[in-house]
C-alpha cells in the first residue's frame, strides 16, 4: 500500500504537475466548447437551460478523453511499465492508482469549474446540484472504462482516435441516465433512481476495471 | 540454492520461429552472455525468463517454482527501454523506482551510487536532457541499488563510454563473485578477468 502511493501515485501525480500544459489543455477545451453552444444556439434561457445537462457532460466526455491517451502510453513508450510489472507490486492496484490519478488531475477540475458552467447556461440551483452529483459519481466511470480501452490499445502505433471511436458509445447509458437525473431536477421530481443506477455502474466498474486493465497490460508485453 | 531453469522453451514472431526446445540454467555465480545476429530473439528470450512474456511452448522455473512476484523480487532487469520517464529528474526517477520495488534507500546512498556513475551534478535535471549514455547510466544505477539474486540485461552497453562499459563490467564481477547470476546480451565481447562466461549462441534463421 505504502509503496503504492510512495512508488506510483506520488510519480505520477509530479508527472502530471510537470506538464502544466497538458493539464490546462483539456479544461480550455470544455470551456470554449461550452461557450461555443451559446453563440452557436441563441443566448436565450430556456434554450440554453434544455440543452445545458447534455452539453456539459458531452464535453466532460470529450475533454476526459483528451488526456485518456498519456495514462499509460508515455509509461509504455519509456519502458516504466515493464519495470513496474517487475517490481513485485499488483498490477491491479498500480492500475487503479493510476485511473484515480487520471480522475484527480482530469476530472476533479472540471467538477470545480461546474458552477461557472452551469451559470453560463442558465442552470437552474435544483439543476446544478443535480448535475454535480452525477458528475462526481459518473466521472469515475468514464475514468476507469477508459483506462480499459488505453491498455487495450496502448501497444498500437495511433490508438487515440480508436480508443474515442471504441468508449463514445459505451458512454451512452451514462450520458442517458446522468441527463435524465438533472432534468428531473429541473422539473423539482426526484433523481434518486437515475443516481443510483449511476453508483451501480460505477461500482461495478470499480470492482472489475482494475483486473482488466492488468490484464491488458500483461498483454501489451507480448 | 535458486536457479533459473527454462526448459523447452520455443517463440514464435510473425509466423517464425525464433527458437525452439531451448533449454538452459542460470545457477548463482553464474555469468551467461548471451549472443546472436540481430533477429535472433535475444530480448525475446531475455523478456520470458524475466516473466515478461510467455514462451508459446516450455516452461521456466526458478527454485522450482513457477515464476512469481517472489522471483520478481529478486530481479533486477533492464531492457532496451531505459525505464525513466523523460519529466523526471534522475534522482526523482530512482527514487520512485526505488519506492515502487520496496527499497528503502537514503539520499546519501543515492547520490552515491550517482557518484560512481559520475552523474553527480547532473540528478537534478529533467532525464530527456541529458545524453543517451547518461540516462544509460541512470538506469544502470539500479543495479547498485537493489539487493538482488539475479540480473537480465538486455544490451546494458548501449551508448556506453569506455569507461562506463568498463564499470559496468566490473560491477557484474562483483556481483557474481557474491552469488549472483548474470544473463546479459551484448554485441561486445565480455572481458571478465578470470572469469568463467558462459557463451549461449542463437543461430536466428533466415
Amino acid at each position: 500500500m505504502n509503496a503504492l502511493y510512495a512508488g506510483v501515485f506520488k510519480r505520477d501525480l509530479s508527472l502530471a504537475f510537470r506538464q502544466k500544459g497538458e493539464l490546462l489543455q483539456p479544461l480550455m477545451f470544455l470551456l470554449i466548447v461550452v461557450c461555443l453552444f451559446p453563440i452557436g444556439v441563441g443566448p436565450g434561457p430556456e434554450i440554453l437551460q434544455r440543452i445545458s445537462p447534455g452539453v456539459i457532460w458531452i464535453a466532460a466526455i470529450l475533454s476526459g478523453l483528451l488526456g485518456m491517451e498519456r495514462l499509460f502510453k508515455d509509461d509504455f513508450n519509456d519502458g516504466t511499465l515493464e519495470q513496474l510489472i517487475l517490481s513485485g507490486l499488483p498490477l491491479s492496484g498500480i492500475a487503479l492508482s493510476k485511473v484515480f490519478t487520471h480522475w484527480l488531475v482530469s476530472f476533479l477540475p472540471i467538477i470545480c469549474l461546474s458552477p461557472v458552467l452551469a451559470m453560463f447556461l442558465h442552470m437552474s440551483l435544483p439543476m446544478y446540484q443535480a448535475l454535480i452529483i452525477t458528475l462526481l459519481l459518473g466521472t469515475p466511470l468514464l475514468s476507469l472504462i477508459g483506462a480499459i480501452a488505453t491498455a487495450l490499445t496502448v501497444s498500437l502505433h495511433r490508438g487515440s482516435l480508436l480508443v474515442s471511436l471504441l468508449l463514445l458509445p459505451v458512454f451512452i447509458p451514462l450520458l442517458i441516465f446522468a441527463t435524465s437525473a438533472v432534468e428531473s431536477a429541473a422539473m423539482q421530481l426526484s433523481y434518486g433512481p437515475q443516481v443510483a443506477i449511476i453508483s451501480a455502474m460505477t461500482c461495478l466498474a470499480l470492482a472489475s476495471a482494475p483486473f482488466a486493465i492488468s490484464y491488458a497490460l500483461k498483454v501489451s508485453q507480448h | 540454492m535458486a536457479e533459473l531453469v527454462a526448459s523447452q522453451l520455443s517463440c514464435m514472431k510473425r509466423d517464425k520461429v525464433l527458437f525452439e526446445s531451448l533449454s538452459l540454467s542460470l545457477s548463482p555465480g553464474q555469468l551467461v552472455h548471451l549472443r546472436g545476429p540481430n533477429g535472433a530473439g535475444k530480448t525475446s528470450l531475455l523478456r520470458i525468463l524475466a516473466g515478461l512474456s510467455q514462451p508459446d511452448t516450455g516452461t521456466v522455473t526458478w527454485n522450482n517454482r513457477a515464476i512469481d512476484n517472489e522471483f520478481q523480487r529478486r530481479l533486477v532487469y533492464l531492457g532496451h527501454k531505459a525505464g525513466l520517464s523523460a519529466g523526471l529528474s534522475a534522482i526523482e526517477n530512482l527514487t520512485f523506482w526505488c519506492a515502487q520495488h520496496h527499497i528503502r534507500v537514503s539520499e546519501t546512498t543515492l547520490f552515491e551510487v550517482l557518484e560512481v556513475l559520475s552523474l553527480v551534478g547532473l540528478e537534478e535535471i529533467p532525464v530527456r536532457l541529458l545524453s543517451a549514455g547518461q540516462q544509460r547510466r541512470v538506469a544502470l544505477a539500479r543495479l547498485w541499488l537493489k539487493s538482488s539474486d539475479i540480473w537480465i540485461l538486455d544490451e546494458p552497453f548501449t551508448a556506453l563510454d569506455t569507461d562506463g562499459v568498463a564499470l559496468i563490467q566490473a560491477r557484474c564481477e562483483t556481483f557474481v563473485r557474491q552469488g549472483g547470476a548474470v544473463i546479459v546480451t551484448s554485441h561486445q565481447p565480455l572481458s571478465m578477468k578470470d572469469m568463467p562466461v558462459s557463451v549461449i549462441e542463437l543461430e536466428g534463421q533466415l
